[in-house]
């Protein structure tokens, strides 16, 4: 029993109930409250990322044990991948709160903003630690209801358009997710991760099992924005608060989208080979169509939105190539290699693609503007946001030092090694087109001539926005040491060795 | 085995009326029809022939309950649902004060 897990739910639900209560009573209780409590969280998420390493801790909810080895009470489970994603939710959380404290200044009621950021923080949390899958599905209607809400906060005809968009859609999928487990729950009589997949082990029907499987992918696909299913994001994203937009673009389609999708594909189904394929079909089919859409964008957050597409394309490939491995049974240590590269990438995207939406978020805080025909000339203005989002963009077009291009790398050495000689020159291609799509955000943001003279009065954005602007491109200079071998170890290899060994991750749950 | 079908097929018709529908309300109402096919479904999945409520009287042991875990879920799935439902509503109340109308066709802001 670890009494630190509980914790990540329980804080920032108590901290949305509070900020309603005592918000309105005391002047500025909302935003330090939600910023204390987010900082609380990053010091405890990092503390358990270096102290879980690979064990496999169980929190038992009410102290239900097992009964004949068969879990009856509700699971939170903590393992190194696990620790992994809850850092990132807890950083990028902490700094687009402390960033929103002068960026939302300008809407009203901010007791609602706070409340409803700290119940998606607690919604993501949860997805994330729970052991079981009905909780997956409550903790993720927990942080869809909020961000549904968050997306509109604007009440603007476009916020309420892409709040509708993003609704009806991710209706559809609770209800998918909600068809795979009952159909689960019909055949193995059981809720929890790790027992479901003794029972599935002994012994299966082959057709039954794919439909749970296709449920499940095209649920949760539809949360995490794969290609056919990517309709709501552009808009979504584009249309939410910028500290927002990096919330959504940055964790939540990480957490309860990919991490999601990971978790159960690995550790719950057995691994077959249709299923990997399948994956990886899909993930290379983001990867490309995303960053095609992207290229003809001129609203800053919608070109930024696609590439979320595409990226999360990358972190697909990558695991999908490694259950292909797998599935066939062979060089296990390439199978490794790729499913470490697909999680460092996850990571790096969450600090580059969060910093990047805060950076159109101080474009448009301070020009008023998305379009990047209207801007120009901005290095000058805004000296850090320019230089913040010029190391944000190297990082994700995948330029050494920056961590994107540790990431991809290792993506496309492991694509090779693995003999996908198609996939790697996909993602060099997608690579490429990335890079120049950042050219034309940087050349006409920052660097082409203005015209007209109304560009004096344009102003450095105040301290909150710059020190989270500041804080992230650290970050992602800082995540490319990851790369090296005693760091690797310590972070990369638990939750690869966690993903690469099911009957671990079980056993270690229900003590077989 | 006919129950689990019929269920599915409510689900498709919700299915269709999300696709085909052009009012926002019928689209709203169609999600409702989906989600309680889903939770249909769910529900039917815990049904014994022949079982009893699942309240255990040992003077009188019955073999048969029914299996009370898919009613509890359903019962928090439903809670889930009224929130949705709730919100949705709240949104196609606000889009009708901005743009003035239910038609889905002219609510067109953002597209590319």
């Amino acid at each position: 029993m670890n009494p630190m897990i509980p914790l990540f739910v329980v804080i920032p639900l108590a901290g949305a109930f509070l900020i309603m209560i005592l918000g309105r009573f005391i002047r500025n209780f909302n935003k330090y409250l939600a910023s204390l409590i987010l900082l609380f969280l990053v010091v405890v998420s990092f503390w358990s990322l270096f102290t879980t390493g690979s064990n496999v801790s169980v929190y038992k909810a009410g102290g239900w044990e097992a009964i004949n080895s068969v879990p009856i009470g509700v699971y939170m489970v903590m393992d190194g991948f696990t620790a992994i994603v809850l850092c990132i939710i807890n950083l990028i959380g902490f700094l687009s709160v402390f960033y929103s404290i002068s960026y939302i200044a300008r809407y009203t009621s901010e007791n609602y903003f706070y409340a409803l950021f700290c119940l998606m923080v607690a919604g993501m949390n949860g997805v994330v630690l729970s052991g079981d899958i009905f909780n997956i599905f409550v903790f993720l209607e927990i942080s869809a209801i909020s961000s549904y809400a968050l997306v509109a906060f604007g009440v603007e005809k476009n916020e309420l358009e892409a709040t509708f968009k993003y609704q009806v859609l991710g209706g559809i999928a609770s209800f998918l997710i909600l068809m795979g487990i009952a159909f689960i729950y019909w055949e193995a009589k059981t809720l929890n991760i790790a027992d479901i997949r003794n029972v599935f082990s002994s012994g299966y029907d082959r057709s039954y099992y794919l439909l749970i499987q296709i449920l499940l992918l095209s649920g949760f696909g539809l949360k995490a924005a794969i290609i056919p299913f990517h309709a709501w994001l552009p808009d979504a994203h584009s249309s939410a608060p910028s500290p927002i937009s990096a919330m959504l673009s940055g964790v939540l389609i990480k957490a309860v989208g990919i991490y999601v999708i990971i978790r159960l594909f690995f550790n719950m189904f057995a691994i077959s080979e249709g299923m990997a394929i399948l994956i990886t079909t899909l993930g290379a089919l983001s990867m490309v169509v995303g960053v095609f859409l992207a290229i003809g964008q001129w609203d800053i957050k919608r070109l930024l939105a696609y590439h979320s597409i595409s990226q999360m394309g990358y972190v697909i490939l990558s695991v999908g190539i490694g259950m292909m491995l797998i599935s066939r049974g062979i060089r296990s240590e390439i199978a490794a290699l790729a499913i470490a590269g697909g999680i460092f990438h996850l990571i790096n995207h969450a600090a580059f693609k969060g910093l990047l939406f805060l950076n159109a978020g101080a474009i448009e805080y301070s020009t008023g503007t998305r379009n990047l025909q209207e801007m120009g000339g901005l290095a000058k203005s805004m000296p850090a946001t320019s230089a913040t989002s010029l190391v944000a963009s190297l990082s994700i077009s995948g330029i050494p030092p920056f961590n994107g291009f540790f990431s991809k790398l290792i993506i496309i050495v492991a694509a090779i090694m693995a003999r996908f000689y198609f996939l790697a020159f996909l993602a060099v291609i997608v690579s490429i087109i990335t890079l120049a799509s950042f050219m034309k955000f940087q050349r006409y943001a920052f660097y082409n001539k203005a015209e007209g003279d109304n560009k004096q009065k344009i102003k450095e954005v105040p301290f909150p926005m710059l020190f989270s602007m500041i804080v992230l491109g650290i970050i992602c200079l800082l995540l490319s040491l990851l790369v090296f071998p005693g760091i690797r170890e310590m972070i990369l290899t638990p939750a690869t060795d966690i993903l690469m060994d099911p009957s671990r991750y079980s056993s270690q749950i229900t003590g077989i | 085995m006919i129950p689990y079908y019929l269920c599915f097929i409510l689900f498709l018709v919700g299915l269709y009326g999300v696709i085909t529908r052009r009012n926002l309300v019928k689209i709203a109402i169609s999600l409702s029809i989906m989600e309680f096919s889903t939770f249909l479904i769910f529900a039917l999945i815990g049904f014994r022939e022949g079982g009893v409520a699942p309240i255990v009287d040992p003077a009188d042991p019955v073999k048969l309950y029914v299996d009370p875990l898919p009613q509890a879920l359903v019962l928090t799935a439903i809670v889930i649902g009224l929130a949705t439902t709730a919100m949705l509503m709240a949104v196609i109340i606000r889009i009708y004060r901005k743009y003035g109308t239910f038609d889905i066709r002219e609510i067109k802001n953002l597209r590319g």
